[in-house]
């Protein structure tokens, strides 16, 4: 018995170090290797990151390999996890959550050879670049749509953690809501998680029993689309299009479209012109799209969203453009005046008319 | 028919040997299960349970995993052994880690060789607090200590939560909920690595853990208490004082364990930190038998399952709840080979149909069946 479980351990190792040393000799071509922080069927967030890869690999088919990891939470185990997959020869690793910022940024230093990017951090190093998307833009737009449609005045909001990111697209939405609707209102819940469809259900219900009839939504799962549904009210998908989950009552949804950045960036690693760096791509560079028009937008709302979408992206609209006070109605843009991308990307206010106050 | 007969004692042999027998038969289940998911299963289980241990980077990583599971678990055993029931280790983890955490955080940026071992006591300190409310709450009040402990679980996730997004956030981070990067980390022991020394210190706490429970009279009034309370009552054991014992000592190293991995691995305290380590180190706990010597290597065994699930998913695109079925089997099978440490199999043939039901009336020795499983 004992030494039958022996040999097979044996054996089993010699076959390891067979199959090891296959996968060394193939090791000629890039391989790239994305880490996702939730489910790749979230049918939000890290679905759509990996939408990409599966357009990397149409891409550039058997030019390269790829791998990932789904489910990585942002904690201890980031990093051990963005290390293996440099230390078994990913030439470039997309690393698509914030709280993986600080280990990919410790892993680079180690693998000084492998290129990684970090989606929606601030941290760069000469192996390290960061990307993120406009999605305040989108906000926008699906800001207008909503104050249009709002027939309480109440937009129902639900948000993950008060990062920038967040901040700015609730004050987006607000702002766009305002111009088109005076008497409109925005609550927000956080509920402190990017996929929780139990906690996203609540918070969405929390909200409908405060009178909003148009949720959005800054968090990953379908949840609150589908209790919209139920509930015979509006809703915004977000990250992908989730249509299928509320066919009469899904507006609209801000899709993040990764796919042309991905291919840009491998295209430039196969090239070996790949440099560090930041990039903000939004509407204008079809990394922030909108799923197809619900039949229950009327014409003119219709050609209200397209027109701010086609003046953003020629550039003749800012989504943040003065005047604009804070919430305590301290000044913040003078008239005409338009946010800067560092303020942007720090903000830590609600703009004068948001309620409540933002958890510190 | 397969008939269980209660044992007159419980069998020395089977308890040790049933988590080798767990062991063995979620190994032929995880074979059938990458079978049927049209995975090479030879292949797939060398992945999760040979890859690992191969390189240095791999048991290095096992070390890291280990630590906080092995820390936590010899604590639990303490408790688990007189029946008292911390099931809030995770929690006591999180207020170690804030606690201490917060104490680098106060003095930044002084440094010096002075602030480990106190970020360390603050760590101890912290979780032992924590641990100290479901220990009064039942000693005073009577209250279950197995709910007292697992609500304030979720109290102590979102107390750091709170606390990252607020006073102790990185005044530099671009409002991200993160604390700075602390200017101190753990002593490696392996250089180039991230096994640090925490690992040494689990190592020796399981050692104080062996010397207590098996060669101090605690260990004894433990047992007692755990087994038959009574007794314990009547030899004059206070049942205040050892479940004050249990709490404070298991929340104090699963504060540690939590200081160990803020000041170690990630360096920084960040919402995610509480990671399920005071979960999964009830399962080690009762793994290894509630022995320390047991507990290192079921904790090291749980390590491999981690590890070991994301480098099948990195190479053969597993998924990621791989790791948790193999958990889950584990902990299954374990409770259910259990029986027969209290009951011994014995094979009855069939006896065809309408046979007089004599033989339990021959035999007015035998023990009463207490169990029956159809074979």
């Amino acid at each position: 018995m004992k030494f039958r479980t022996f040999s097979k351990i044996t054996a089993a190792a010699v076959a390891a170090l067979a199959v090891a040393a296959g996968s060394a000799l193939a090791q000629t071509k890039p391989k790239v290797s994305f880490v996702y922080v939730g489910p790749i069927g979230d049918m939000g967030w890290s679905y759509q990151h990996h939408q990409g890869l599966e357009a990397i690999k149409k891409e550039f088919g058997d030019k390269i390999e790829t791998n990932y990891v789904e489910n990585v939470p942002e904690g201890p185990d980031a990093e051990r996890v963005i290390d293996q997959l440099a230390a078994t020869g990913s030439s470039i690793i997309f690393t698509t959550s914030f709280g993986f910022m600080n280990p990919t940024i410790k892993v680079a230093a180690r693998y000084p050879n492998v290129k990684f990017e970090h989606a929606t951090g601030f941290k760069q190093a000469p192996n390290v670049a960061t990307y993120n998307a406009r999605f305040y833009e989108g906000r926008h737009v699906i800001g207008l749509i909503a104050g249009k449609m709002t027939k309480t005045n109440t937009i129902g909001y639900i948000a993950s953690f008060p990062i920038p990111e967040v901040v700015m697209g609730i004050n987006s939405a607000y702002l766009a809501a305002k111009s088109v609707n005076p008497n409109v209102k925005i609550k927000v819940v956080w509920v402190s998680t990017w996929f929780d469809p139990g906690k996203e259900a609540d918070a969405a219900k929390a909200l409908v029993d405060q009178s909003a009839d148009v949720l959005m939504q800054h968090t990953d799962s379908p949840a609150p689309v589908k209790y919209a549904a139920e509930k015979g009210i509006y809703a915004f998908g977000q990250a992908s299009d989730m249509t299928q989950f509320a066919p009469e009552k899904h507006l609209t949804a801000i899709i993040d479209n990764w796919n042309p950045y991905y291919i840009s960036r491998v295209k430039a690693l196969i090239a070996g012109t790949w440099k560090s760096g930041d990039t903000w791509d939004g509407i204008k560079d079809g990394t922030v799209v909108f799923a197809p028009w619900s039949k229950s937008i009327p014409a003119d709302v219709v050609k209200l969203a397209e027109t701010a979408r086609d003046e953003i992206a020629a550039g003749k609209r800012h989504p943040f453009t003065g005047p604009i006070n804070k919430q305590d109605g301290s000044p913040w843009l003078k008239a005409g005046e338009t946010a800067s991308d560092k303020d942007l990307s720090s903000m830590n206010f609600y703009v004068q008319g948001v309620e409540g106050a933002l958890p510190k | 028919m397969l008939k269980l007969e209660p044992r007159r004692e419980p069998s020395r042999l089977m308890f040790y040997l049933t988590p080798f027998l767990a062991i063995v038969l979620t190994l032929a289940a995880g074979l059938l299960l990458f079978r049927v998911l049209g995975k090479p299963p030879v292949a797939a289980m060398q992945l999760i349970f040979v890859e690992p241990l191969r390189s240095l980077r791999g048991l290095s990583e096992l070390l890291v995993k280990a630590t906080p599971l092995i820390l936590i678990a010899c604590g639990l055993a303490l408790g688990f052994r007189a029946s008292i029931w911390n099931i809030g280790a995770e929690g006591q983890f999180t207020i170690g880690a804030l606690s201490g955490g917060a104490v680098a955080l106060a003095v930044y940026p002084a440094t010096g060789w002075w602030l480990l071992p106190l970020m360390s006591l603050a760590g101890i300190a912290g979780g032992a607090a924590w641990a100290a409310i479901p220990a009064l709450l039942r000693t005073r009040f009577n209250a279950s200590e197995i709910l007292v402990s697992l609500m304030l679980v979720y109290v102590a996730v979102l107390l750091l939560g709170s606390l990252v997004h607020g006073p102790l956030r990185d005044p530099d981070g671009m409002n991200f909920p993160e604390s700075r990067i602390f200017q101190t980390a753990l002593p490696l022991i392996i250089p180039g690595t991230r096994a640090h020394i925490g690992f040494v210190v689990a190592l020796v706490v399981a050692g104080v853990a062996w010397l207590l429970l098996e060669r101090h009279i605690i260990g004894f009034q433990i047992k007692v208490l755990g087994q038959a309370p009574r007794a314990a009552r009547f030899g004059g054991f206070s049942d205040t004082a050892l479940t004050w014992l249990c709490f404070l000592v298991s929340g104090g190293v699963a504060g540690l364990a939590g200081l160990f991995e803020a000041a170690g691995p990630v360096g920084q305290l960040v919402p995610a930190l509480p990671a399920g380590y005071g979960f999964t180190a009830i399962i080690v706990a009762f793994l290894g038998r509630l022995h320390p010597a047991g507990i290192v290597l079921a904790g090291l065994l749980m390590a491999l399952t981690y590890i070991g699930g994301e480098t099948a998913q990195i190479s053969m695109s597993l998924p990621s709840a791989t790791t948790s079925v193999f958990q889950g089997m584990f902990l299954f099978f374990l409770l259910a080979t259990d029986v027969l440490v209290k009951y011994r199999p014995r094979w009855i043939p069939a006896r065809p149909a309408g046979a007089p039901a004599a033989p339990a009336a021959a035999k007015p020795s035998a023990p009463v069946v207490a169990a029956r499983v159809e074979a």
